[in-house]
């Protein structure tokens, strides 16, 4: 009996699920929109603040400033993360000081230290961009840091046996070894990046959708705040997208469980 | 009574390794000395702990000894070197490169050109039977492809000593005596010296010249029992008087060791 639904189920495509799943979520909103129209505007009004925002040309000034600054925190932690991960996991002292300071940092939400960095480097894209880079930072160091330490000893016996010396090994197992964590970290780490962006956006500025949401948000225009809320998980899901393709082409050798 | 040629290959000198527990230190190998002789085929059998993988890694330079020495060709180990390959029981093939790109990967190292490279792949994938698979990734293998594709990558980069620690301990029993009877073939066609570590004492006996005996805590060589049974040998070979006397031999020597160590 529980098979012969199974079937059934299996019977339906991908692309019709996702369209049940998306009507399912419009009905929810619409009944939402329908009992409290204070709080939810409807899909008409959100549709209609995203054409008078394209059409006035400022949502992608929103759009493209926060992205720039989540891409360059994100990017310079990236780049920053891979060698400082590498080191923790080779020189035993450089770990044993760097790592409580990770583990302290790791756990305080970036919005109470936001204003710290605000008050030093004032309330531009620097400040932003810093404090996305601390976030994702701390985020992807500790798991690249994980892969490396895991990596197989007997691949690196087997490396140094056919003749490998340490900057193959390097090279040619670690960094391969270690990619599926180093993708992983990318994953967490973009997240991360776009969690803090908002942080990063609430204490001031003119541009971002952060701000876009909360100027918004004072002068009660829930269609925009909708708006903005929904772009910010469009920009989530394309990210998500993204890694996940970087996986395929590059972590595809390793050994899954079947279902 | 050793191989075809009687010149010592590897001269283990009277190796002592020790290492450090947390209830102290604990003797690992306890002045272990044995001459190997070129193109001989030696088994190691004995319980576990008894420092045989020890032994293995200290000739293959992965580990170093506490004292004493180990010469290949006279010249003392100092590291891993091509001229010594290994093969581990976890196969260790690079999940991420192709069976191909796995059994090149120490002939880059040595800088050979990629005719050279692809020549030679060609030449051991066919000797272990999996040329149609050298596209594949590890993971689309069985276990006992695997470690032929491992036997591939040391034969790849030709040393002149085999070392194989357990390589077939992780297989099923038919497929554990498919890989041996391929293995006898290959060390017949092409003769390497080979040092090979089991715990299993027919797949001793079926391989060796020689078989020895090592007992545990603190690990040294108990007895060295030659195999008189001449090649070519298969798994009719079990069936043999001679086979079934040297097997009982070496077990009740292999068993008190056993109960030795549960005390």
């Amino acid at each position: 009996m529980n098979n012969k639904k199974d079937t059934i189920w299996k019977k339906i495509p991908n692309s019709v699920w996702l369209l049940i799943s998306f009507s399912a979520a419009m009905l929810l909103w619409i009944f939402a929109a329908v009992n409290w129209p204070l709080t939810f505007a409807t899909p008409a009004q959100v549709l209609a603040a995203l054409m008078e925002k394209l059409n006035n040309g400022t949502l992608w000034g929103h759009v493209g400033a926060s992205l720039g600054r989540v891409l360059t925190g994100f990017g310079l932690a990236f780049v920053v993360s891979i060698p400082v991960a590498f080191l923790m996991a080779w020189y035993d002292p450089f770990r044993h000081v760097v790592e409580p300071w990770i583990q302290f940092i790791r756990n305080i939400p970036p919005l109470a230290y936001v204003f710290l960095i605000v008050a030093a480097l004032g309330v531009g894209t620097a400040s932003k961009v810093t404090v996305i880079f601390i976030a994702s930072f701390l985020v992807m160091v500790i798991t690249i840091y994980q892969g490396v330490k895991g990596v197989d000893v007997t691949l690196i016996k087997a490396a140094r046996v056919l003749g490998a010396k340490q900057k193959d090994i390097f090279f040619k197992v670690t960094i391969p070894a270690s990619t599926p964590f180093i993708l992983v970290a990318a994953r967490l780490g973009l997240s991360t990046s776009l969690t803090t962006l908002m942080a990063s956006e609430i204490v001031g500025g003119d541009k971002g959708i952060g701000m876009m949401i909360q100027r918004a948000s004072g002068y009660y225009q829930m269609d925009v705040v909708l708006l903005g809320i929904i772009i910010l998980g469009v920009i989530g899901i394309c990210f998500e997208k993204i890694v996940k393709f970087l996986e395929r082409r590059y972590t595809g050798w390793q050994e899954t469980i079947q279902q | 009574m050793a191989g075809d040629n009687s010149a010592v290959k590897v001269r283990i000198d009277n190796v002592v390794k020790m290492f450090n527990t947390r209830n102290g230190e604990m003797v690992a190998l306890n002045g272990v000395s044995m001459d190997i002789h070129t193109n001989e085929f030696v088994c190691v059998v004995g319980p576990s702990g008894c420092g045989k993988s020890t032994l293995l890694n200290i000739i293959g330079g992965l580990a170093t000894p506490t004292s004493g020495k180990v010469y290949v060709d006279d010249k003392e180990v100092d590291g891993p070197g091509p001229e010594r390959g290994i093969v581990f029981q976890q196969y260790a093939l690079f999940p991420w490169l192709t069976v191909e790109k796995n059994v090149q990967f120490g002939l880059k190292l040595q800088g050979k050109s990629q005719a050279e490279c692809e020549e030679i792949t060609h030449k051991y994938l066919k000797m272990v039977d999996l040329e149609q698979f050298a596209k594949a990734y590890p993971k689309e293998l069985s276990g006992g492809m695997k470690q032929r594709v491992a036997i591939a990558r040391a034969y790849a980069v030709n040393p002149e000593v085999l070392l194989m620690d357990e390589p077939f301990g992780a297989l099923d029993a038919q497929t554990r005596t498919q890989l041996q009877t391929e293995l006898l073939e290959t060390w017949e066609k092409e003769k390497k010296t080979c040092f090979f570590i089991t715990h299993d004492v027919e797949e001793a006996i079926i391989l060796a010249q020689r078989v020895v005996i090592m007992c545990a805590r603190p690990g040294r060589v108990k007895d060295i029992v030659d195999i008189d049974i001449p090649y070519p040998r298969n798994q009719e070979t079990k069936m043999l008087p001679r086979f079934l006397e040297l097997k009982n031999h070496i077990w009740g020597q292999v068993y008190q060791e056993y109960l030795a160590v549960r005390k």
